[in-house]
Formats: C-alpha cells, sequence, structure tokens
C-alpha cells in the first residue's frame, strides 16, 4: 500500500508561483510575436496597433497573475499560461483575416471586438477566483443553475431577442451584443449536474435493475436528468444547433459515469444518443445534408449544393493540406477563401499558415490544459469539486473534438467554436469563466490540509496502541461521516446500497477541506495497492 | 524582407511554440514524477528522497507477505483494512485484543451501516490470534462464510465486517 503526495512535503509557505511567471513569458511571447509576424508576413512591418496590442495582453496577464498570486496562490500554475497563448494566438489569426480582408477592400473588423471580449474573460475569470472563496459555495445553487440552464438554452427561442442566423436559432441580441447563451449554459449544467448527482450518486449507481449485466438505474432516479436530456434534444430540434445539442449530451454522460463510475451509463448515453441522431439525420433535412457533406465531401453535386454544400469544408481542408508540415507562415497563406475563416474554421486558418507542426503544439496545449483540469479532479478532497472539475474539464476536451473531429471529418461538422482561440465573444467569456472557476478548485484542491492524511495517521499515532485505544482516523466522528463521502467520491462501494447514507445531506457549511482527507490520492493507488495486498 | 528572413521567422515561430508546451510540460513533470509514494508503515523519512520508480521494490517488501527480506515468520504485525472505507488504514498489533465496530470506543471505529457498534474481536492468545464475532446483527464473514464464536485467523485471511474487510499481515 502506498499513497502518493506531493514531493515538497506540504509547504508550508505560500508558492511563490515563479513556473507560472516564467510560462507567462513565452506565452506572451507567443500572443505578441505572432501578432507581430502578421504584420510582417503582411505589410511587411508591424501592424498599427502593435504596441497597444502588446501592452493591453501584458497587463491582462500580468492582471491574472497578480490576482491568482492574492487569491489563489496554490492554484494550479500552467493553466493561465497556456489558456493566454491560445488566446493570443487566436487574436493573431484574427488580426490576420481582418488586415488580410482589409487588403482586399473588405472594412470588416473583429479583432478589436475579440481583444475586449479577452479583456472581459479575464476579468470575469479573475472575478470568479477573487469573490468565490470556496467553490463548494456553488452546491447550494445546483437547482438555480438547472433553471439558469434550461433558461439559457431556451432564450434563442424567445420572439424579439432571439436570432436565426444561417439557420441556426443560437444566438440573442441584447442591447447591440449579440451572445450565444448555451455557452454559459454548459457552466450552469456542468455546476447542476455535480451538485445533484454528488448528492444522488449511490442511489444512480446501486439501486435498479440489473440488465444482461449491466446496472440500470431506477426511472424515478432520472427525472431531473431526463429534462436535462430532453432540453439537449429540443436544443437540436428548435434550435437546429447539433453542436450544442451534442456538447451538452456529453457533458451529461460523462459526469454520470465520473460519478457512478458505471460503465451502463455510457453505453445508456451512446445508445439514445445513436437513436437520436439516426432519427434526426432521417426527419431532418439540414441533419442528413451535414452527414452527405460529412460522408462525400468532394462528390461534385454536393460540393456544389446550394444551401448545405460542402465548399466549406474541402476549402479547409485544402488548406491543412497547402498548410503542410511546417505552414506557409503567418500571413502567407489563403485561409480567407474559407468561410468563417476567423471562427468556425480557425483550425484550418491556423494549420494552413502554422502546419501540421504549429496544429499539434496547439492541440498538446488544450491537452494540457484538460490533463490540469483532470488532476484537479482527482486532487479535491470533496465529491462536487470533483465532479464540477472533470465536467468542466471534459466539456472542454469534448468541445475541441466536436469542433476539430467535425473539420477533419471524423465526425459530421457541427457549429462549435474552439475555446479561446476562435471569433465569439460567448465563448471566450464562458471558457475564461470555466478557467476561474477550475483555478479555484486547483486552490482549493492544492492547498496543505491541515488535517494528517489517512493510512499515515494509523502508523504514527498508534505506535503503542492498546486494545481500548481508538484509532485517530476512525475515531473522529465528524470524519467518519466524510469518509462515507470519500468513499462515495471514489466509487460506490460495491458492498450494497446505501441509500440512508450521510453524502445523502447537503453540506455545504463544512470547514475548508473538512471533508475526507485522502479522496484525492485513493484513485492514484488503487492498482499498487491491490498489487501488494 | 529576404526570403530566408521570412522562413527563419516562420521555422522560429513554432520553435517557440514547441519551447512553450515543453516548458508546460516539464512543469508537469513535477506533478507526474515529483511525488514521493510512501509505504503506510510510518517510514515516510526513509522513503522520503526516492521517487516513483526507486520506491517500486522497496515499497513491495513490506507488504507482500511472503519475501526473502522477512524469512522469520514471527507472527502477524499489523491488522489493514484492505476494503470499505477505511481502507488503507493499519493498526499495528500488540498483545492486545483489536475491537471493531461502530461504538467510538472502539479500536477500529467503522462508518458502517452494516456494522454493529462492538461487532467483532480480534485478539492473540498463545500466539496465534483468532476472531470472535460478538453477536452482530449482520455477522462477520471468513471466506463469505458466517462465523460463530470464535475461530482462528491466519494471517492473510480477510475478515468481512460489513462493507469493511480487515486481516492480519505480517
Amino acid at each position: 500500500m502506498a499513497t502518493v503526495e506531493p514531493h515538497a512535503a506540504r509547504p508550508a509557505k505560500r508558492p511563490s508561483r515563479g513556473a507560472e511567471a516564467g510560462l507567462l513569458v513565452l506565452a506572451l511571447a507567443i500572443g505578441i510575436g505572432a501578432y507581430a509576424l502578421v504584420g510582417f508576413g503582411l505589410l511587411d512591418e508591424v501592424p498599427e496597433q502593435f504596441v497597444p496590442y502588446s501592452l493591453g495582453l501584458v497587463a491582462l496577464a500580468v492582471v491574472g497573475h497578480v490576482v491568482l498570486r492574492i487569491k489563489a496562490p496554490y492554484a494550479d500554475q500552467v493553466m493561465l499560461p497556456v489558456v493566454v497563448a491560445l488566446n493570443g494566438l487566436g487574436l493573431a489569426m484574427i488580426s490576420r483575416l481582418d488586415i488580410g480582408g482589409q487588403l482586399v477592400g473588405s472594412t470588416k473588423e473583429f479583432a478589436s471586438r475579440q481583444f475586449m471580449w479577452t479583456a472581459l474573460g479575464v476579468v470575469a475569470a479573475c472575478a470568479v477566483v477573487w469573490f468565490l472563496k470556496d467553490h463548494r459555495t456553488l452546491r447550494k445553487y445546483s437547482y438555480t443553475a438547472m433553471i439558469v440552464g434550461l433558461v439559457l438554452v431556451m432564450m434563442p427561442l424567445l420572439p424579439g431577442i432571439g436570432q436565426n442566423i444561417n439557420g441556426a436559432r443560437i444566438w440573442v441580441n441584447i442591447a447591440d451584443f449579440s451572445l450565444q447563451p448555451a455557452e454559459f449554459a454548459k457552466i450552469a449544467f456542468a455546476i447542476f449536474f455535480a451538485g445533484y448527482l454528488v448528492t444522488n450518486r449511490d442511489t444512480l449507481a446501486l439501486a435498479g435493475p440489473k440488465v444482461l449485466g449491466l446496472q440500470l438505474p431506477r426511472l424515478r432516479d432520472l427525472g431531473p436528468l431526463v429534462i436535462v436530456w430532453g432540453a439537449s434534444l429540443a436544443v437540436l430540434i428548435f434550435e437546429r444547433d447539433l453542436g450544442t445539442s451534442l456538447l451538452f449530451f456529453g457533458l451529461f454522460v460523462a459526469m454520470l459515469y465520473i460519478a457512478t463510475e458505471r460503465f451502463s451509463w455510457v453505453v445508456i448515453g451512446l445508445s439514445m444518443f445513436a437513436v437520436g441522431a439516426v432519427v434526426a439525420a432521417s426527419v431532418f433535412p439540414h441533419v442528413a445534408a451535414r452527414v452527405d457533406v460529412w460522408l462525400h465531401p468532394l462528390d461534385p453535386e454536393i460540393f456544389g449544393r446550394s444551401p448545405g454544400g460542402s465548399g466549406q469544408l474541402v476549402g479547409g481542408m485544402f488548406g491543412l493540406a497547402n498548410g503542410g508540415l511546417t505552414g506557409t507562415g503567418w500571413g502567407q497563406g489563403y485561409p480567407r477563401l474559407v468561410p468563417y475563416a476567423n471562427s468556425d474554421f480557425i483550425y484550418t486558418s491556423l494549420g494552413e499558415e502554422l502546419g501540421l507542426a504549429g496544429l499539434l503544439a496547439i492541440l498538446v496545449m488544450y491537452l494540457v490544459l484538460v490533463e490540469r483540469g483532470l488532476r484537479t479532479a482527482i486532487g479535491v478532497r470533496d465529491g462536487f469539486g470533483k465532479l464540477l472539475a472533470g465536467g468542466l474539464a471534459f466539456v472542454m476536451a469534448w468541445q475541441l473534438f466536436v469542433v476539430i473531429g467535425g473539420i477533419t471529418r471524423i465526425i459530421p461538422l457541427t457549429g462549435l467554436t474552439m475555446p479561446f482561440v476562435a471569433h465569439g465573444g460567448s465563448s471566450l467569456l464562458a471558457n475564461w469563466l470555466v478557467i476561474g472557476l477550475l483555478l479555484r478548485i486547483s486552490d482549493n484542491a492544492r492547498r496543505p490540509s491541515s488535517l494528517p492524511v489517512r493510512g499515515q495517521v494509523a502508523a504514527h499515532a498508534a505506535g503503542p496502541t492498546s486494545g481500548s485505544q481508538p484509532v485517530a482516523v476512525g475515531s473522529r466522528s465528524q470524519e467518519a461521516v466524510d469518509a462515507g463521502e470519500a468513499r462515495a467520491a471514489v466509487g460506490p462501494a460495491r458492498g450494497g446500497p446505501s441509500q440512508d447514507h450521510p453524502t445523502q445531506v447537503v453540506r455545504t457549511d463544512l470547514p475548508e477541506n473538512a471533508e475526507g482527507p485522502m479522496t484525492g490520492a485513493t484513485e492514484i493507488i488503487d492498482d499498487t495497492e491491490r498489487k501488494n495486498l | 524582407m529576404t526570403e530566408l528572413t521570412f522562413t527563419l521567422l516562420r521555422l522560429g515561430f513554432l520553435v517557440l511554440l514547441w519551447v512553450f508546451v515543453f516548458a508546460a510540460i516539464g512543469v508537469l513533470r513535477r506533478d507526474l514524477y515529483g511525488t514521493k509514494i510512501t509505504a503506510r508503515k510510518g517510514r515516510s523519512a526513509q522513503d522520503a528522497p526516492r521517487a516513483a520508480a526507486g520506491a517500486a521494490p522497496s515499497r513491495s517488501a513490506p507488504a507482500s507477505a511472503p519475501t526473502p527480506a522477512a524469512p522469520a515468520p514471527t507472527g502477524p504485525t499489523r491488522l489493514v483494512v484492505t476494503a470499505g472505507p477505511l481502507r488503507g488504514t493499519t493498526v499495528p498489533l500488540s498483545t492486545s485484543s483489536i475491537l471493531l465496530g461502530r461504538a467510538p470506543s472502539c479500536t477500529l471505529v467503522l462508518d458502517d451501516d452494516y456494522s454493529s457498534s462492538r461487532h467483532a474481536r480480534i485478539f492473540p492468545q498463545g500466539g496465534t490470534w483468532y476472531v470472535e464475532d460478538l453477536g452482530s446483527t449482520n455477522g462477520t464473514y471468513i471466506n463469505e462464510r458466517r462465523i460463530s464464536g470464535i475461530e482462528p485467523l491466519p494471517p492473510g485471511v480477510g475478515v468481512r465486517v460489513g462493507q469493511s474487510v480487515v486481516e492480519l499481515q505480517r
């Protein structure tokens, strides 16, 4: 048996966050360097806005860094630099497309707006870190979050503020701002799922009939989840937005799986989705068109079809091919030939000018980001935090998969945005909020705990144990309750149903880190434990 | 600007991207390899300088029962919880008995709806350890067989109490 601990045996003083500062310098070099190269490539000089742009980017990074130093000193040190680098790359590419357009007479300008949203996003993430002292506060608002999420999802359907753009009704127009409320709904749903599942996972995992070796849940435990599943279907049907529907559904299945450890949920989820997808493809012409484009993009008939042709997809593929291994260089390719080159298809724009080498670097950055989110989920001690961090990290990975899978013809093309890179204010702001939440959770996860580590306690404290002396671990009655939660966080015990288990009580008023002290590492040590026992 | 400058800048930017990626991974490396894995015997001080790779052989030595390092079978030295909420908890054995149950006065307090307040007792007598069910509601099991009264308990055999399994280890 073994336990995993941080190397610097529980540092007593605050970490200096030097690694983050160093990585931020590199990240800023990427963002600013890219912007400068855009200028060199297109205009043979640095762009007009170079100095204010650089100063603004540096200022945002410094603000984020300082806020983390003050309010979340133990938070993850890699997330912020990675996000700054991705955001910088996105801004540079959007500027490049703007400048490219201006050279041929277009007056459209997206970069400054995107920069404004970036600033707003950084401020929002900082506000989350600053004002949210403990992520468990959010657990109180689980059902509020569900309602907020549903309202956000339904908002585009309201007459007056809802807007129909290109056949998808996913925008709302409020005070000159065009927003995609679904981007924010994903955060609300993640909070709701985390709060709901942490209370109900035992029932969902253990009660119910067993069919063909799969533990099926009881119908009455499914109520709130079915509502949300229905909402995601409604998005598909009434708002005609495949991407968002897929996003919610993936989040839903993944969080159920994290909470219950039941593979049956994945099977149920996938089969439900398969049925939905087949029905949608045969009933809705716009879905069927997407499937055609996915399967036969180079068919002349499908390529030339006026609405729903494959021109965009094929253009993107040719862009990627033109980029090759090392790309054409900033400003040297033709990414503007693809419609929506700065939002939905920014991946191919980047692929054309940075090549496979650049794209893979970008994908590894996302991988690192998601890994940090999942690592946070492993490290955090309470079940709610685990589910929330796991869900948020997963949804980012899932969104990326849906976008890039669509562009590279792994799955049918749907309209989602690449987090932090693609043009789109709502997406940017929502993803910065996600990062704010993950940073907050990771601070709580990595902050040294005053409580001793389970297992070690027995060894140290019970040295001269006489028969009647209680062992420290089990004797703390509060701890005993928490140990129940800790067990549930790792995965429900197979021993038997515990519907009257204390986990059912929503407890949000606990002092910091008071919950099961070793939840984080337990998952890691499972295998070694089995071997050694 | 010349073609050469462009090419150098283009490749330089890609290098910068990858430098950043590897720098980030370098920070992550500490997370992956910088953890120490300590055997749960209170020997953390000795194992501390070893990294994950180095700890693997040393870790298995005290944990697995039949090792050449400890040939003298002088009887079990500890009671280990191998399943249930308190998994990983160890109790060093002495000459006195160990009481399992929900009552706070027990040696090993089980938070388990299926265990009684004074559930079972594990005690030594004449160099052998025995387990005794103290009239629990849901029973004490060895190898899925419910025991009644006192039974000898060899090391490595799991005793199930409610959702927890404990066993003696050398």
